[in-house]
């Protein structure tokens, strides 16, 4: 039984040694390059005494980065992606949170360390990738291995205004990674093209099966999603047959009118998810591309990747929403009323998960992990997980989970799941601000911050942008008198979100 | 200055509060417009001016400016 993520490239390496593996503008890796540099990587790890322990990946999204990642699995430790464009004040956060004893960095990164307060050891990627691979090193590493060590942690919002690292385990990833490869029928010619950041587990759906059949990934570029025509001659330039994109990525793409000057001719796969895709967009797609297949996705960072699907089989109404559909095999959905209780036929409940996909909890935080990570209710005569995702769903007459809403007031900005909490908690921080309160318009996808307190609106925007990631930066910042409360005493956000929307109105 | 430039640099305004969009030029190649920036104009010049931003005006030369992008509504607003 397969209990490693890197066997899937240890199987693959000796039918494509030399096909490319990884590529973007700049670089390709082959199956061989990526292998020999991950061994290297592995083996100088080892060699400074790292074991079961975050090894930071500060480098900007390559080819090499993923790489180093498998290098770091090597070592018997787990990466822990950061990126360049996050804002120094997280990655502090996330540095301090991890106390890591190595990052591995490139060029443009490692002067950057400094400033984080970092003065550990970092090793530069172009060093360590040549380093001499140590077979028997390497080989008592993975004997001493099992499939519930970590390899990755990932770091989400949290409405505290602290993030929260999520941990994964190989079972996990090998689960996720089977059962989504069958459901989208991945083989040897998928040539994916990949959209996520790699500081997210969405970018596991490209770099697994990459490895498991020997397929290629390209790495495309940031800057063609705001340029549709050029976005699209990208992917058939080189024949991508297979994306996973956050809806926005694609429906950006169809508003524009894009496929009346050129469509996607290569591609047959196309999956989406992370938020609701608008009927009369996917319509466009559709039309596009007759002959390829569409999945509906869905699934929380807790439970490694994706946990439901939804083949589009059908027509649907302009006013109605793409189902989430069923869960992938091995994974169980209980849909939870307020009681603990299972949802009545046909009415909302939460949506709780079950199986080998839930994660190891948050990092350092066992606190904020058993509040979620909870044994099942339905179930207490033995210790069992289910993981409790804030989300309310219910079945429709096809017995398929539709999405209903939120519990709380995390949201979905642009494929980006955010706590509007962490938004307030780091505006209230700025000197001079004495309220504040944060809603999301979702007719017109953007986050409005309203501030009580004599500051400038600048000022304040020129803050956030130095502590929030750029996803979480809200898109219209406005200044009132007093916060509206509900009656026992806390914000309205009902109210503020009438504010808003009046103020439009005008 | 014409309207159009006006309400263009209201609304690059309100994205970037800090940012003084009637002197500054290239605003996406120097980063200070990203791909969220784009999407975010696209939809809010379309509201303001009731055009159409197609694919084909979709380019880094047509965000570089609020002079380039008010051009471009010009040449829509024609059409």
């Amino acid at each position: 039984m397969q209990k490693n993520v890197l066997e899937y490239l240890e199987q693959t390496l000796p039918r494509v040694p030399d096909k490319i593996a990884f590529a973007d503008d700049s670089m390709q890796l082959t199956f061989a390059q990526v292998s020999a540099q991950a061994r290297g990587i592995g083996t100088a790890l080892h060699q400074k005494a790292l074991y079961n322990e975050p090894v930071v990946v500060f480098m900007e999204k390559s080819p090499a980065a993923i790489t180093a990642f498998f290098g770091v699995i090597y070592a018997g430790c787990y990466y822990v992606p950061l990126d360049v464009e996050m804002p120094a004040f997280r990655i502090e956060m996330i540095l301090e949170q991890l106390k890591p004893r190595a990052v591995i960095c490139d060029a443009k990164t490692q002067p950057m360390l400094e400033k984080f307060g970092y003065h550990g050891a970092s090793y530069l990627y172009d060093e360590i990738a040549a380093s001499p691979a140590d077979d028997a090193a390497l080989a008592q590493i993975r004997a001493k291995q099992l499939d519930i060590d970590p390899i990755y942690i990932v770091f989400t919002s949290g409405s505290t205004g602290v993030p929260k690292g999520i941990l994964a385990c190989h079972r996990s990833v090998i689960d996720y990674i089977e059962h989504l490869s069958e459901t989208l029928k991945f083989d040897g010619d998928t040539v994916f093209g990949n959209q996520s950041p790699l500081y997210f587990d969405a970018c596991l759906k490209e770099l697994y099966p990459t490895l498991k059949f020997g397929a290629t990934t390209w790495l495309v570029p940031k800057a063609l999603f705001s340029f549709p025509i050029k976005l699209v001659e990208f992917l058939n330039a080189h024949e991508i047959n297979t994306v996973c994109w956050v809806v926005s990525a694609l429906t950006m793409i169809s508003a524009t009118g894009t496929f009346g000057f050129v469509k996607p001719e290569t591609l047959r796969t196309v999956a989406f998810g992370s938020e609701v895709f608008p009927v009369k967009q996917f319509r466009l797609w559709r039309e596009a591309l007759p002959q390829a297949s569409f999945t509906n996705l869905y699934g929380p960072t807790e439970c490694t990747g994706m946990s439901c699907y939804f083949h589009v089989d059908r027509e649907f109404e302009d006013t109605e929403a793409i189902p989430i559909g069923r869960p992938f095999d091995n994974t169980g959905i209980l849909l939870l009323d307020e009681n603990n209780q299972e949802a009545q036929a046909g009415k909302p409940g939460e949506i709780c998960i079950r199986g080998t996909c839930i994660t190891m909890g948050y990092f350092g935080q066992p606190d904020k992990t058993a509040e979620v990570f909870t044994q099942n209710p339905l179930q207490t005569r033995y210790p069992e997980l289910i993981y409790r995702t804030g989300d309310i769903a219910q079945y429709n007459e096809n017995g398929e989970l539709v999405f209903v809403s939120r519990k709380d007031y995390q949201i979905k900005h642009m494929g980006h799941r955010i706590e509007l909490g962490e938004i307030e908690i780091n505006a209230g921080l700025y000197d001079g601000i004495e309220a504040v309160g944060c809603v999301y318009d979702k007719v017109k996808n953007k986050i409005v911050l309203y501030y009580c307190g004599g500051v400038e609106k600048a000022a304040l925007a020129a803050y956030l942008k130095e502590r929030l990631p750029r996803y979480m930066q809200p898109n219209v910042i406005r200044q009132i008198d007093a916060m509206p409360h509900t009656p026992n005493g806390k914000l309205d956000r009902k109210s503020l979100l009438a504010m808003y929307t009046e103020s439009l109105a005008k | 200055m014409n309207e159009t430039l006006e309400k263009v640099i209201e609304i690059l305004t309100e994205l970037h509060e800090d940012v003084d969009f009637r002197t500054r030029e290239r605003l996406w190649d120097d980063h200070i417009l990203d791909s969220f920036d784009v999407v975010t104009l696209t939809s809010e010049l379309n509201n303001e001016f009731d055009i159409v931003i197609t694919a084909d005006r979709l380019t880094p030369e047509n965000f570089n400016s609020a002079q380039a992008l008010a051009a471009m509504v010009e040449e829509l607003e024609d059409i």
